[in-house]
């Protein structure tokens, strides 16, 4: 019986359609893609239905942890160095130019202005940990007595009218920690606020 | 894998002279892997959906003295503390204060109950006051408004609590205390 000689097929095949389509989509998702800014906390988002995206731009951002601390942020560098020329002005805290760079490129803050020098002196990886270390430098100030919260929201708004004013809070969070934040708001007239939470189904319900 | 030259696959069926014609195939399997890991990388990095927001209104400060005449046979008051129980009632103070949770058949069988109630009697929607206590959780205020949004209840105000009210609270709760613990 002669012997069945299989053929030997070469296992190289022909890469180029597949690289054509990695390469697509590595296009994609480098050009949609929006790293997660570093975020000093961390919170944990109540839920709802609401459907309703927060804007990408002209937003202020303002996370109250778990512990009622409050964190203040808004978009666009040169609105930033705006709002803390503003601030450091009022303050008469004088910053480097790296300084002020570096401020303008936190997307969220927390820590009481006359803290700025040394805070922006730190690492992105050092502040959190010296935070937690020290809780009481944890935060801007906003009771009655030291209001710098006040002061960042009203310089924010000075060097960007257009702004939306969005609250990120704790599901934990002391609803008084909140409401504190919300008068100091109201106070200048902010009346229309956005709650950040996370997305939940929305149950069927029976109306009538 | 891939080769640069592909000759030696046949037997021989393409013979080259002299070897001169060089072969335009290159191998691309370490640009595929690359490419794929940058794929894989941008996609587990990437963050598509954008945080939601609930819109909510608070009332104006600066109008002050405006005189609150609002129907008190269409409001009702809401008071959550921070054990996710909710004590109300409906239209004027009273000491008729329930109490209801956050569950399917608790606030929102409530809410459907109170709108459709209101509504057949006075064609209006309801109005809700939140009047949180004092130790209560920001996760509690948004629940109750979601709830609203559910029930379409959609009038309704987040208002400081009065000493009262909170006072109305603690005595609902010291007032069934002891029948819990009797039962």
């Amino acid at each position: 019986m002669p012997k069945v000689k299989i053929a030997r097929k070469s296992i190289s095949l022909d890469m180029t359609a597949m690289c054509d389509m990695a390469f697509l989509l590595l296009t994609f998702f480098m050009l949609t893609t929006k790293f997660k800014p570093d975020e000093p906390v961390s919170v944990d988002m109540p839920k709802s239905i609401s459907e309703t995206k927060l804007p990408d731009i002209d937003v202020m951002m303002i996370t109250v942890d778990k512990e009622g601390k409050v964190f203040f942020g808004i978009d666009a560098q040169p609105k930033r160095e705006e709002m803390l020329n503003s601030i450091l002005g009022k303050y008469k805290i004088g910053l480097t130019e790296a300084q002020i760079k570096e401020f303008s490129l936190l997307t969220t803050f927390g820590c009481p202005v006359s803290f700025l020098p040394q805070y922006l002196k730190m690492e992105d990886g050092e502040r959190r940990s010296y935070m937690d270390k020290h809780p009481e430098l944890k935060g801007i100030p906003f009771d009655s007595t030291n209001n710098e919260l006040r002061d960042w929201v009203a310089y924010a708004r000075y060097a960007n009218t257009k702004l939306r004013i969005a609250v990120k809070a704790d599901a934990e969070t002391p609803l008084k920690a909140v409401s504190q934040v919300v008068d100091i708001l109201q106070d200048q007239n902010i009346n229309k606020l956005n709650f950040v939470t996370n997305l939940r189904e929305k149950p069927k319900v029976k109306l009538d | 894998m891939a080769e640069v030259d592909t000759g030696g696959g046949g037997k021989g069926k393409h013979k080259k002279k002299g070897g001169k014609k060089v072969s335009t195939k290159i191998d691309m399997t370490p640009m595929v892997d690359l490419a794929f890991l940058l794929i894989t990388f941008f996609m587990l990095t990437t963050t598509f959906n954008k945080p939601q927001t609930m819109e909510v209104n608070y009332p104006d400060k600066t109008v002050k003295d405006t005189p609150q005449e609002i129907a008190k046979s269409r409001t009702a008051v809401l008071m959550p503390d921070e054990n996710d129980r909710i004590f109300f009632f409906f239209g004027e103070k009273n000491e008729d204060v329930q109490e209801t949770n956050y569950s399917k058949d608790g606030l929102r069988a409530m809410l459907i109950r109170r709108r459709k109630e209101v509504k057949a009697r006075l064609g209006k929607d309801p109005i809700w006051i939140i009047k949180a206590t004092d130790k209560a959780k920001y996760k509690n205020l948004v629940d109750i408004i979601d709830e609203f949004y559910i029930t379409q209840n959609t009038t309704f105000a987040i208002v400081k609590i009065t000493p009262e009210d909170q006072a109305l609270v603690t005595k609902v709760k010291t007032m069934a205390a002891p029948t819990a613990a009797a039962q």
